[in-house]
C-alpha cells in the first residue's frame, strides 16, 4: 500500500510557496535555481554476513523513534553564478534534530530569530534561567554557501527523529 | 480507527487524559510519541542574489509522511504488595496504559491458576472501575463482558482494572496465590516491529512497538483464616477431700478456646451441655477466672438450668486463649 497511501507529495508550483513578504525581483523570470526537497527513513538491516549496517529506504512504515534524513537537492541551472546563497528550513513539530547532527550545522532554537551552532546558543527556562542549546530545541536548520557557479548541483541533509 | 473503536466512539470522549498539561512545550511529548496520523511536512526555502540584483526567493516542494500507529501496552499492579484475603470473594486491581501514539483497545484476560500457587482462586470477573474512584463497588462498576475488551483509549489514557476473584473455603492459612491479568492491542501484538498493513490509525499502518503490544502484571493474595480449637478438661473434688466421682462430687470444667492462624473469628460462641447425672452449680460460670451471671443478660455468659452453658467471646483474635469454667455437682 504504501506508495501510494504513504504519499510522499511533490506540491509542486514551488514559487507560490514563497514568502510574499519577501521581494520578489524579476518576478516571472523563472528562478536558475531549484530545490527538491525528499525524506527517507532509516532502517537498520541485517546483511548477509550478520552485521547490522543503516540503509536509507522510502518511509513506509514510520513511528515515533524512527529515524528520518530529509534531503534537498539544489542546482544552478542558470548560466550565470549565484551568491549569498541561503537555504533555511524548518523543523516540522513532529522531529526533533538527531543528536548525532553535525555539531557545525548552523541551527536555530527560537524560531530562526538568532542563529549560530548548536553549542553556542541557549534556551530560556520558564523561571527565567538559561541552559544549553540541545538538538531537540533546534527549530530550524540553515546552510550558507558563498556562490554556486552555473551547472553546479549539490545536496543538503539533515537527519532527524520522530518524537 | 479499527471498527470496533466505532462501537466504542462514546467512550473515548471520557477517556481522553487530560493532554492539555503541557501546553508551555509547542512540539508534542506523549509518553508514546507523536500521534499516529499526524503529517509531518517538510519545505525548504532559500535565497540568492544573482548578478549582484536584488534578492530572490525559492522554495522547494513539500514532502509528506505520516506518522503510523506504533501499539504499545503496559500493565502494572496497583495492590500494595500483597493483598491479605480470606475464604470469599477477592480483588486485584490493575492499572492499564495505552502506551502507543493511537486511540487503542486492550483484550484483557485473567489466569487465576499460576504455576507455584499454594492454592488457585477461581476467576469472577473483570470489572472497569466506571466511576474513576479507584474501588471496586459491587453494583456501580462495569462488570466485563466475554470477549474482554476495553474502550478504545486514547493515546496515554490509563485505565482501572478490577479482578474480581473468589477464594476457596479449603485453602489453609498463610497460603498464597497469583492473579495474571493480561492484556493485548486488539489491533494486534508480537515481536516489535511486527506490520499490520492499514490497521492503524487513518488507513496508516500499525506497527508492533517495544512492548510487544502485550502486557501481563500479576497480584498475589495472602490467605488469611483463624481456627478454633476447643480443649476441655475436669477436675473433681469429692466430699471427702479426694478425687473420687461419687455422688456430691464437684466437677469443676474448663474449656479453653485457642484461636490460632492469622486474623481473628467472629462471632465465636462457646456452649457444652451440662453432663448426665451432673447437676451445674449456680454461680460458678466464669471467663478467664471472672464470674459471669447465670441469665441471659448484659454479660457474655448463661446457664440455663440443668442443661447447658454458653459464652459469647465475640471476635476473637488470632493468637488469643480463652478459658471458660463452670462446676456441676454429681448427683
Amino acid at each position: 500500500m504504501k506508495p501510494i497511501n504513504k504519499l510522499i507529495l511533490a506540491l509542486a508550483a514551488a514559487t507560490a510557496l514563497a514568502a510574499p513578504a519577501m521581494p520578489l525581483l524579476a518576478q516571472g523570470a523563472p528562478s536558475p535555481v531549484v530545490l527538491s526537497g525528499d525524506v527517507k527513513a532509516v532502517k537498520t538491516v541485517t546483511g548477509p554476513d550478520g552485521k547490522e549496517r543503516s540503509e536509507l529506504v522510502e518511509p513506509s512504515t514510520i513511528v515515533p523513534g524512527d529515524r528520518l534524513v530529509f534531503g534537498t537537492d539544489y542546482a544552478n541551472k542558470g548560466a550565470e553564478p549565484v551568491t549569498n546563497f541561503i537555504v533555511t528550513n524548518p523543523l516540522p513539530a513532529a522531529v526533533r534534530l538527531a543528536p548525532d547532527a553535525d555539531k557545525a550545522l548552523t541551527v536555530s532554537v527560537d524560531g530562526g530569530k538568532t542563529w549560530g551552532a548548536v553549542g553556542a546558543l541557549t534556551v530560556s527556562n520558564p523561571d527565567g534561567t538559561t541552559r544549553p542549546a540541545a538538538q531537540a530545541d533546534v527549530t530550524h536548520v540553515r546552510w550558507v554557501l558563498a556562490s554556486i557557479a552555473p551547472g553546479v548541483a549539490g545536496r543538503l541533509t539533515y537527519p532527524a527523529i520522530i518524537r | 480507527m479499527k471498527p470496533h473503536a466505532l462501537l466504542y466512539a462514546s467512550f473515548t470522549t471520557i477517556l481522553t487524559p487530560a493532554m492539555l498539561a503541557g501546553l508551555l512545550v509547542s512540539a508534542p511529548a506523549q509518553a508514546g510519541g507523536v500521534t499516529a496520523g499526524t503529517l509531518i511536512e517538510n519545505t525548504a526555502e532559500a535565497t540568492y542574489e544573482e548578478g549582484g540584483g536584488a534578492p530572490r526567493n525559492i522554495s522547494s516542494n513539500t514532502v509528506v509522511v505520516k506518522v503510523d500507529e506504533l501499539l504499545d501496552v503496559t500493565l502494572t499492579s496497583l495492590d500494595p504488595g500483597r493483598l491479605t484475603a480470606r475464604p470469599g470473594d477477592a480483588v486485584l486491581t490493575f492499572e492499564l496504559t495505552n502506551q502507543g501514539n493511537g486511540p487503542e483497545a486492550f483484550r484483557l484476560l485473567a489466569d487465576p491458576a499460576v504455576a507455584g500457587n499454594d492454592f488457585d482462586t477461581t476467576f469472577r470477573a473483570i470489572a472497569i472501575d466506571s466511576n474513576g474512584n479507584g474501588t471496586y463497588d459491587d453494583g456501580v462498576d462495569q462488570i466485563m463482558t466475554q470477549p474482554q475488551t476495553t474502550p478504545v483509549l486514547a493515546q496515554d489514557a490509563r485505565l482501572t482494572l478490577f479482578v474480581l476473584v473468589t477464594v476457596p473455603q479449603g485453602a489453609a492459612d498463610g497460603q498464597t496465590s497469583t492473579v495474571a491479568l493480561s492484556a493485548q492491542a486488539v489491533t494486534g501484538s508480537g515481536t516489535p516491529g511486527t506490520v499490520f498493513d492499514n490497521a492503524g490509525v487513518d488507513g496508516g499502518d500499525a506497527i508492533v512497538g517495544t512492548t510487544g503490544a502485550l502486557a501481563t502484571a500479576r497480584g498475589v493474595l495472602s490467605n488469611s483464616v483463624a481456627s478454633v480449637e476447643l480443649a476441655k478438661s475436669v477436675v473433681l473434688r469429692d466430699p471427702f477431700g479426694g478425687t473420687g466421682a461419687v455422688p456430691g462430687t464437684v466437677a469443676t470444667f474448663t474449656i479453653e478456646a485457642r484461636v490460632s492462624g492469622s486474623g481473628e473469628v467472629a462471632n465465636l460462641v462457646v456452649t457444652d451441655a451440662i453432663p448426665a447425672g451432673t447437676t451445674y452449680a449456680p454461680g460458678t460460670l466464669a471467663l478467664d477466672g471472672s464470674a459471669l451471671s447465670d441469665a441471659v443478660d448484659g454479660d457474655a455468659g448463661a446457664a440455663s438450668g440443668t442443661n447447658r452453658i454458653s459464652v459469647k467471646l465475640g471476635n476473637v483474635a488470632a493468637g488469643t486463649r480463652r478459658a471458660v469454667t463452670f462446676n456441676v455437682t454429681i448427683n
